[in-house]
């Protein structure tokens, strides 16, 4: 922090705008792509010429929308959920599937598979959700105890956490012959979604609403408590809206389309370096970057093997990983 | 008025806060000095409501820093800690606007915009706006916050150690330019200083603290005794005169 940067740009607006644009017109893009890509044959064409059998524009309606639309509101809303926790924890390192939190949320999924099967999608994301808000809280209260400054200490404390809970999940699932089941979520993939059963993910598309509009306070919770309490900021209501947004998008994202990892942590940490930090200005940039990043990783996962599709959640992982040891390892980085 | 009453503070059996009473407001900057451990950062702690004191009171303009809402006290007192780490990417615009949240909560109107622009002309931050906070020097690091400090545009500013890690220079330009901020601009002023001759330069009133009481409090003549000091730092300090400036030397 004490050295002054010698090759200090300030931040030129001119090409800030210039990669806003590139990413507005990547989304658009890849949004009509995703809706044209798919073992049945809807194509522009076969829309327009649909006067004998609507069964293309049925197929846009039920399957192709939904999915693209799914698609847009995990990656934007689990950007935000990174971003917001990052500001929460004061760590650039943090995000719901580094600090247990979505440990948490897959054990309320699992146990509601045990104890109310019966129970609708809604229901289940609800207790997820619970479950999510005690881990980010748990996270929280463990990491107390670990000093701000200790950049790299902060995920690790929050691997271990979800790797006990993740171990004790998998001990359940095996014991009730679930580990199925549980299989399913923690690899991610929007297969399976179509009309009627995505649309928990507008829950998760609100929380970005609700992200956008607390920005200012966020940005604040993001100096740390002295200069929140300083600037007459209620933290502990600022830090339980926080955990309000982190879980529920952590839960209706598991729930609809299961464990999507990397893109809370990479997005925000990209946006970072293009626009800094000040959350009003990083949320347009977070949401759309993140949609940009998982609508390429889900169209690459659908085509790679066509006709068939391998989960997105090895494209992510390996394009994040990617992204992320790039972060790690680039020059003027602040992990070393 | 920033008043203490009675206050105390403690930590497990060791006592940082013992009994203090005291009241800033009436002179434009007040240095507060003493050993480390002395407690004058928890005294800070204390007046800006991070720490809760067990007994005694701490008013701000007759609000009780315990119960008043915490934007209202906001708006009248601002605290600037020492070492203040930010993580997050901001530019210094961002962090003078920041300043302004008691006032604005996060809807900039266009007054919160005039003295965010004064603020920054106020520090001759205007060149160094779009930068980074961590593309700055110390000193300039330093002015920004002072800026943000200046945009919440409060009546009294508490500042914990501001010359910490800086050179000679920007120590001068901070203090001169905490003594324009008290006399153009009508802030009280209070700052936790170690330099007792630039306390003694700068500052109209010096309170001199040591083991969490205060030992001695008046006008810079009066603390800037060889005896004072001594009982305040446990050291032999000599005091001369040079060309009307009372300057400590230490002993050896």
């Amino acid at each position: 922090m004490t050295a002054v940067t010698n090759h200090a740009p300030t931040p030129a607006r001119t090409s800030r705008t210039g990669v806003g644009v590139v990413v507005g017109i990547a989304l658009l893009v890849l949004t009509v792509t995703s809706v044209f890509i798919g073992v049945s044959d809807v194509t522009p064409a076969s829309l327009v010429r649909a006067d004998a059998d609507s069964h293309a524009a049925f197929l846009l309606l039920v399957s192709r929308i939904p999915r693209t639309v799914a698609v847009l509101l995990v990656g934007a809303s689990l950007g935000i959920a990174g971003l917001i926790m990052q500001m929460m924890v004061r760590n650039r390192f943090v995000e719901p599937s580094t600090t247990g939190v979505t440990e948490f949320a897959t054990l309320g999924m699992l146990g509601c598979i045990v104890l109310a099967p019966a129970l609708p999608v809604v229901g289940k994301a609800a207790v997820a959700a619970v479950f999510g808000l005690a881990g980010t809280w748990v996270f929280l209260q463990v990491i107390k105890a670990v000093p701000v400054r200790q950049l790299v200490l902060v995920p690790l404390v929050g691997i271990m956490l979800g790797g006990v809970v993740g171990a004790f999940t998998t001990f359940i699932a095996y014991r009730m012959d679930l580990l199925q089941s549980l299989g399913q979520w923690s690899q991610g993939s929007f297969a399976s979604v179509m009309a009627g059963r995505y649309e928990l993910l507008w829950l998760a598309g609100a929380m970005v609403i609700v992200a956008w509009v607390a920005a200012d306070r966020f940005s604040v919770i993001g100096l740390g408590e002295d200069f929140a309490t300083n600037l007459g900021l209620n933290c502990r209501r600022v830090m339980a809206i926080g955990m309000v947004i982190i879980a529920v998008i952590t839960a209706t994202v598991l729930a609809t389309a299961g464990i999507v990892p990397f893109l809370g942590l990479v997005v925000p940490n990209v946006v970072s370096l293009i626009i800094g930090d000040n959350v009003r200005r990083a949320i347009p940039w977070v949401a759309g970057l993140g949609a940009v990043f998982i609508l390429a990783c889900d169209i690459l996962a659908r085509v790679v093997r066509f006709p068939y599709e391998i989960p997105l959640s090895v494209i992510v992982g390996i394009v994040g990983a990617g992204i992320f040891l790039w972060l790690l390892l680039r020059k003027g980085s602040r992990a070393h | 008025m920033i008043v203490l009453d009675g206050a105390t503070k403690r930590y497990g059996s060791t006592t940082v806060l013992d009994q203090v009473s005291l009241s800033f407001g009436e002179e434009g900057v007040t240095a507060l000095i003493g050993p480390n451990g002395a407690g004058k950062s928890t005294l800070f702690s204390v007046i800006g409501r991070l720490l809760q004191p067990e007994e005694g009171r701490v008013l701000v303009d007759d609000l009780d820093v315990a119960t008043a809402p915490s934007r209202t006290l906001a708006t009248r007192l601002a605290v600037l800690r020492q070492d203040n780490h930010i993580a997050a990417r901001l530019t210094v615009a961002d962090l003078v606007e920041f300043g302004r949240f008691p006032h604005s909560r996060g809807r900039m109107t266009t007054e919160d915009r005039e003295h965010v622009e004064q603020a920054l002309d106020y520090l001759d931050l205007q060149p160094y706006r779009a930068r980074y906070l961590d593309q700055l020097s110390g000193g300039q690091r330093q002015r920004a916050f002072v800026a943000m400090v200046l945009a919440q545009d409060t009546r009294y500013v508490l500042l914990d150690e501001p010359l910490n890690n800086l050179d000679l220079r920007h120590a001068v330009e901070i203090m001169r330019l905490l003594r324009r901020m008290a006399d153009e601009l009508g802030k009280r002023i209070v700052v936790v200083l170690h330099d007792i001759n630039v306390a003694a330069r700068y500052c109209d009133r010096i309170v001199a603290m040591r083991d969490g009481r205060v030992v001695c409090d008046g006008p810079a003549a009066e603390v800037m005794d060889p005896e004072v000091l001594e009982s305040v730092y446990d050291l032999p300090v000599d005091v001369r005169e040079i060309d009307g400036r009372l300057v400590a030397l230490t002993a050896g």
